[in-house]
């Protein structure tokens, strides 16, 4: 491991294993966390993600390896200790507190002078809009509101680490929609580093700096939202960004007359797609998102027929779903575009912007 | 054939034969499960003479609270003549005690069990369980050498410590299981705030338990005060709950039998547990509810 660019990370793990039980859930995991960036952790449920950030948090016992925060070894530290803020999902709350002492237990227990905790829950409080609610229980707040108090217990902890663990599932779309801006704004007044678990793709695109998508206790891609969404390493990665899911076409990489994707009868010019590496024949995906077809095919692209087979119109957009040769697949289109169940397209492929999977699932 | 209606607005409602069957029934089971106490009442409000006529279901002819004075402060229990309240003060202080003591203590071990999970917790709460389930009647040989043994027995700590031995495995299941419904993230929070073991349990748990310590204590409270075999064997002569009492002056075999003051202080010992229902209404049931385990 490169220990001089660890050395200045706000959060940096390595060589992490953690088991529950004989079960081995994160297996040498490593992670470097950059001060003042906005890390999100995303991935099905059971991947991983909560487990690492309870391991950073120090509320899991982990079974091998060191996390570092700050510059410092923190592997057998308390959470308390850690110089760490944490959200929870259902946000936590004190329930027979009022959300002013919600938001100063920490400080009291820490032993903080009065007037030094007032200072910080005035502060906190007004960068939340928490005034008014200070003498409230949590059970007279909102959902949203819970988790702005939630998010000042952290703030008033003044830490350099936040972490977040789902902390918008529990609420609608509109509060969650909401919430989600007020965390970047947060983030960007503040400058804090951030670490963020969640199972929401938008979340994930919307609010980090970079990604890290997980499965199975590895992390499968570590790169900025753009790179993860336009150059997904795996078709896990792949099917897992994205709504409607990107399309695969199975088929066969041919290269006798320069790269050739061979579905059924089909031929599909790859001469524009960017190889990572020289290409080799053999059997191969064919990855395109929903909005990377075109109706009308761009002269020199490769074209697919297909038969529409229904429409969902989205508002701004619309999504059809077609058939080719028995294979449905979607395109995202604008909803000016008049399309019926039943007609004929023969649609094009943006191959530049494709992705090629090999037998083994990586990026080809 | 009725006329055809159009429906519209709530149900018309009617008295049918099935609703007044069913009141009926309900009204006579009530009457019938009440006769007793009827009975016990006017009994213990009648003179000797009068209840040796034997119309036990009769109005008393007068009134007559001599007998409730006699059971409280006169009656004879074996060769003192102090009545039943003597008793009462002693199983007053058994309950409140053992009940403080059980309760807290088994707060502590589900908060223990639930949250912090120590190495072992699963084996600790099994033997807790196996204890429950295992009749304490085995235990009282090798409790009442161990007891005399180092110092305890007949004493109001021996019986004290008696109630609250039999009581936790019960009691820390009540508020394991009230624990396991709050979520964990709640006890992680308090962690990353920095509190330990006892902050979190004073501050942060213990202040959301009190429906548990509630139902716990109602629960405790009505199982140690109506206890006899324990209170006769642990308790020594100067602690003796008004349980065994009750036996004592009920179960004479020398003399007259008074009736009327049997009843009173039947009613007198019986009147804790009832106050409380009364009182506690939901609560009870609830404690009774938690408690139909055990049986």
């Amino acid at each position: 491991m490169d220990v001089a660019m660890t050395a200045d990370a706000a959060v940096s793990v390595r060589d992490l294993d953690i088991a529950y039980g004989g079960a081995t859930v994160v297996k040498s995991l490593s992670l470097d966390i950059a001060p003042g960036e906005f890390l999100v952790l995303l991935g099905p449920s059971g991947c991983g993600k909560s487990t690492l950030l309870n391991a950073i948090a120090g509320l899991i016992d982990i079974a091998d390896g060191e996390i570092w925060i700050a510059g410092n070894n923190v592997t057998w530290a308390e959470p308390s200790q850690r110089g760490i803020g944490m959200v929870f999902q259902s946000y936590a709350l004190y329930p027979r507190m009022t959300v002013e002492r919600n938001l100063s237990f920490g400080l009291r227990v820490a032993g903080l002078p009065k007037a030094e905790i007032e200072t910080r829950v005035a502060k906190a409080a007004a960068l939340l809009h928490l005034g008014p609610l200070l003498k409230r229980r949590p059970s007279e707040l909102s959902g949203g509101q819970r988790q702005r108090v939630a998010i000042g217990r952290a703030l008033v902890r003044d830490v350099d680490v936040f972490l977040f663990d789902e902390p918008l599932s529990n609420l609608d779309a509109k509060l969650r929609n909401e919430l989600r801006v007020e965390i970047k704004k947060l983030h960007q007044q503040l400058g804090n580093t951030m670490v963020y678990v969640t199972h929401d793709q938008v979340e994930a695109l919307t609010l980090a700096d970079r990604i890290a998508v997980m499965q199975g206790g590895v992390i499968q891609q570590l790169a900025s939202p753009a790179e993860i969404y336009h150059r997904p390493v795996n078709r896990f990665v792949a099917g897992f960004i994205g709504a409607p899911a990107m399309n695969f076409l199975e088929g066969r990489l041919d290269l006798t007359h320069g790269p050739v994707f061979v579905a059924g009868n089909q031929r599909l010019d790859l001469g524009r797609y960017p190889f990572t590496a020289p290409p080799a024949e053999g059997p191969a995906t064919l990855g395109f998102r929903p909005e990377h077809v075109a109706l009308a095919a761009a002269p020199g692209a490769p074209v697919l027929p297909a038969t529409v087979s229904v429409v969902e119109p989205m508002g701004a957009d619309a999504v059809i779903w077609a058939e080719h040769d028995g294979w449905p697949f979607s395109i995202r289109i604008m909803s000016e575009v008049t399309v019926a169940p039943g007609d004929i397209l023969a649609v094009g492929l943006d191959v530049a912007r494709a992705s090629l999977f090999g037998a083994d699932g990586m990026r080809l | 054939m009725a006329a055809p209606q159009n429906p519209r607005g709530p149900r018309p409602a009617g008295v049918t034969v099935g609703r007044v069957g069913l009141y009926g029934f309900l009204a006579i089971s009530a009457a019938f499960f009440l006769l007793p106490a009827y009975v016990m009442v006017v009994t213990s409000l009648k003179s000797m003479d009068e209840i040796r006529l034997g119309a036990i279901f009769a109005w008393p002819a007068h009134f007559d609270l001599s007998a409730w004075l006699t059971a409280w402060s006169g009656a004879c229990t074996g060769l003192t003549c102090n009545g039943i309240g003597v008793g009462f003060w002693n199983s007053v202080k058994i309950t409140v005690l053992s009940v403080a003591f059980s309760v807290i203590i088994g707060a502590i071990n589900g908060y223990a069990l639930s949250f912090w999970r120590p190495a072992g917790a699963k084996i600790v709460f099994g033997l807790l369980m196996l204890g429950a389930f295992l009749p304490f009647q085995i235990f009282i040989y090798p409790l009442v050498r161990g007891f005399a043994a180092i110092g305890i027995a007949d004493s109001l700590a021996g019986i004290v410590l008696v109630h609250v031995l039999f009581g936790l495995p019960l009691v820390t299941l009540l508020f394991r299981n009230y624990y396991a419904a709050i979520p964990v993230e709640l006890f992680k929070a308090a962690r990353v705030d920095g509190a330990g073991f006892w902050r979190i349990f004073l501050e942060v748990i213990l202040p959301m338990s009190t429906p548990m310590v509630v139902v716990a204590s109602i629960f405790q409270t009505t199982g140690i005060w109506n206890d006899f075999l324990f209170g006769l064997v642990f308790a020594g002569r100067d602690n003796l709950p008004m349980t065994v009492q009750l036996n004592n002056i009920v179960n004479t075999t020398t003399g007259e039998r008074f009736y009327n003051v049997n009843m009173a202080a039947t009613m007198l010992a019986a009147a804790v547990p009832l106050v409380i229902y009364f009182v506690s209404g939901r609560w009870f049931v609830r404690g009774i509810a938690a408690g139909a385990v055990k049986g």
